[in-house]
């Protein structure tokens, strides 16, 4: 059987770029399609909470231009998984609004499909009742008051609103928070071919050529599935992919490497054989999808956490840095004995001191050291940005002349490189919902929505 | 010999923002038995290296089609939550680099 897919991966995240030399090699094998994952919750809680982009706009853009460019004239459809970072309402029409731009550059206009993944509160709220939420992991069980501080609950979808997309004639597909390897595995899914093989495939294709060596986030990557296995190969002719690099990349931000799960299922490992074709490419079989009984989706959400300031200083007398530890404790009861009126509960007080533990916390092993200088991050999180900001200069003020045993240095215990010295950041957040929901069909959660968009 | 000596590829990222998962990577087959065989990475060993309860180890996998050993353990906090010190996980795996690996 000769028949193949192939999937051009330009990039590991939306926005962090590709050399168009790589691009264009990739083009050049005639794929089936272009797909990327622009999304993750690596960066951490702010950007789901707050509806905006860790990504930058032109980057994103400069990305787009490039593959729906290369999509429409190919007449091959052009997938983008998690838009705007995270994949919420916001992030989806934040990218909606670059790719009409790109058209509108191109002029030209488009079928896009755009997936929405929000999980309105009421209905997980409902399924917390039902029974049907579970924690995924080591993380607190879900309560309605989680649900409902959330700015955002979002639904990782799998492959088969993508595929719905698809059929519907879609020639881009942009979705809110999605399974990373469905965009990469509905073009070889909905063509017939396995899906265990396809989603393994787009695991691996959703970093791009950051399972080459040398590896790197920004550089392309071209898969190609059939009846028995599939082929990697990166695209550009620094880099190669190797049975340990394409291996290895199993692991990466994994728990287990053996059982990956996913929406409807878990990719098994177990029978996984990894070949050497040539110096460039491996190949991949034996990958096996064990369907769960009951499809399951994976819900994330943030949750304001309060408003943050910050100040930075730096401190080099060594007989302070001797007593650090005593004198910041000092130096916090000051703070609460001076505004007695503050409850204690509406305020966070931190000390992060650089050069010793600052990196590792509760973590370091190697407590002991003294270092020659340290840095200092005086940070606060309270119920109101005002009252992060009295914390903060209070606590900064009260540090810089504090009276320590044994000061010679009167003038000042703090070294700051900035004026003003403290930063007031607005509001943070904190993961709220990572916990998984069965559902009764893979595609309800998802609503699609298919428009011309464009020149008119 | 040191740990740093033996793998090729020593790290720590987030597997979601409430486990921390450690890779360490081997060149060759023999190199990868060796650290397997001196349990310097075990579940107890781990616990008591970063100072915390070996029920937080969550896992100890020797994955040999990547000739690796993963170790994932619970997050202290959830990524980026009050008194994070690294949002993405990646520099908490320097007190592995120099783990005694006996001869």
């Amino acid at each position: 059987m000769n028949h193949s897919i192939s999937i051009l991966s330009p990039t590991a995240i939306l926005g962090y770029g590709f050399p168009e030399s790589s691009f264009e090699a990739g083009l050049a094998r005639n794929p089936d399609a272009i797909a990327v994952d622009a999304g993750s919750t690596d960066p951490g809680p702010y950007y789901l909470g707050s509806g905006e982009s860790f990504t930058n706009r032109e980057a994103v853009k400069r990305d787009l231009t490039l593959m729906i460019k290369a999509g429409l004239e190919r007449e091959i459809p052009v997938l983008i998984g998690t838009a705007g970072g995270s994949g919420a309402r916001p992030h989806l029409q934040w990218c909606l609004e670059v790719i009409d731009e790109v058209l509108c550059d191109l002029n030209r206009n488009a079928r896009v499909a755009e997936i929405a993944s929000d999980q309105d509160q009421d209905s997980v709220i409902n399924a917390l009742h039902a029974g049907r939420i579970s924690a995924l992991g080591p993380v607190p069980q879900l309560t309605e008051e989680a649900i409902t501080n959330s700015t955002y609950i979002v639904a990782q979808m799998g492959v088969e609103p993508v595929i719905d997309a698809l059929e519907q004639g879609a020639q881009i597909v942009v979705t809110g928070r999605c399974y990373d390897p469905a965009v990469f595995a509905a073009v070889p899914i909905r063509a017939g071919l396995s899906e265990a093989l396809s989603l393994h495939m787009g695991k691996i294709l959703e970093c791009a050529a950051i399972a080459a060596v040398p590896g790197s986030g920004s550089d392309c990557m071209l898969g190609v599935v059939d009846a028995s296995g599939f082929t990697l190969e990166a695209l550009s002719s620094e880099r190669r992919c190797t049975v340990t690099s394409v291996a290895a990349h199993t692991l990466y931000e994994k728990t287990d490497p053996r059982f990956l799960p996913g929406p409807g299922g878990v990719l098994d490992l177990t029978a996984c054989h990894f070949e050497q074709l040539d110096e460039r490419r491996v190949r991949v079989t034996g990958t096996q999808l064990q369907k769960s009984e009951r499809y399951t989706i994976k819900l994330e959400g943030s949750q304001p956490a309060g408003f943050r300031t910050i100040s930075i200083a730096g401190i080099r007398a060594p007989d302070l840095i001797e007593q650090l530890d005593a004198v910041l404790l000092a130096v916090r009861e000051r703070v609460f004995t001076n505004f007695q009126s503050i409850d204690q509960a509406d305020v966070q007080l931190l000390f992060r001191v650089y050069g010793k533990n600052g990196v590792m916390g509760e973590l370091e092993p190697c407590r002991e050291q003294l270092p020659h200088e340290v840095g200092l991050v005086i940070e606060v999180v309270a119920k109101t940005q005002s009252l992060a900001d009295t914390v903060c200069s209070f606590a900064r003020s009260t540090l810089l002349h504090f009276g320590y045993p044994g000061r010679q240095s009167t003038a000042g215990n703090l070294a700051f490189p900035y004026s003003p010295s403290d930063i007031s950041h607005g509001v943070v957040y904190e993961f709220s919902v990572y916990h998984l929901m069965t559902v009764d069909d893979p595609l309800s959660p998802f609503p699609i929505q298919i428009k011309v968009r464009g020149v008119t | 010999m040191k740990l740093s000596d033996l793998a090729t590829v020593i790290r720590s990222k987030n597997a979601g923002p409430f486990e921390l998962t450690f890779d360490v990577l081997f060149a060759t087959h023999d190199d990868f038995e060796r650290a397997v065989k001196s349990e310097v990475l075990s579940a107890n060993k781990f616990a008591a290296l970063f100072h915390i309860p070996v029920s937080d180890v969550l896992s100890v996998v020797e994955f040999e089609p990547a000739l690796a050993i993963k170790v994932t353990i619970k997050r202290a906090r959830s990524s980026g939550a009050f008194g994070e010190t690294d949002v993405y996980g990646a520099q908490q795996h320097a007190p592995l680099l120099s783990l005694d690996i006996p001869d």
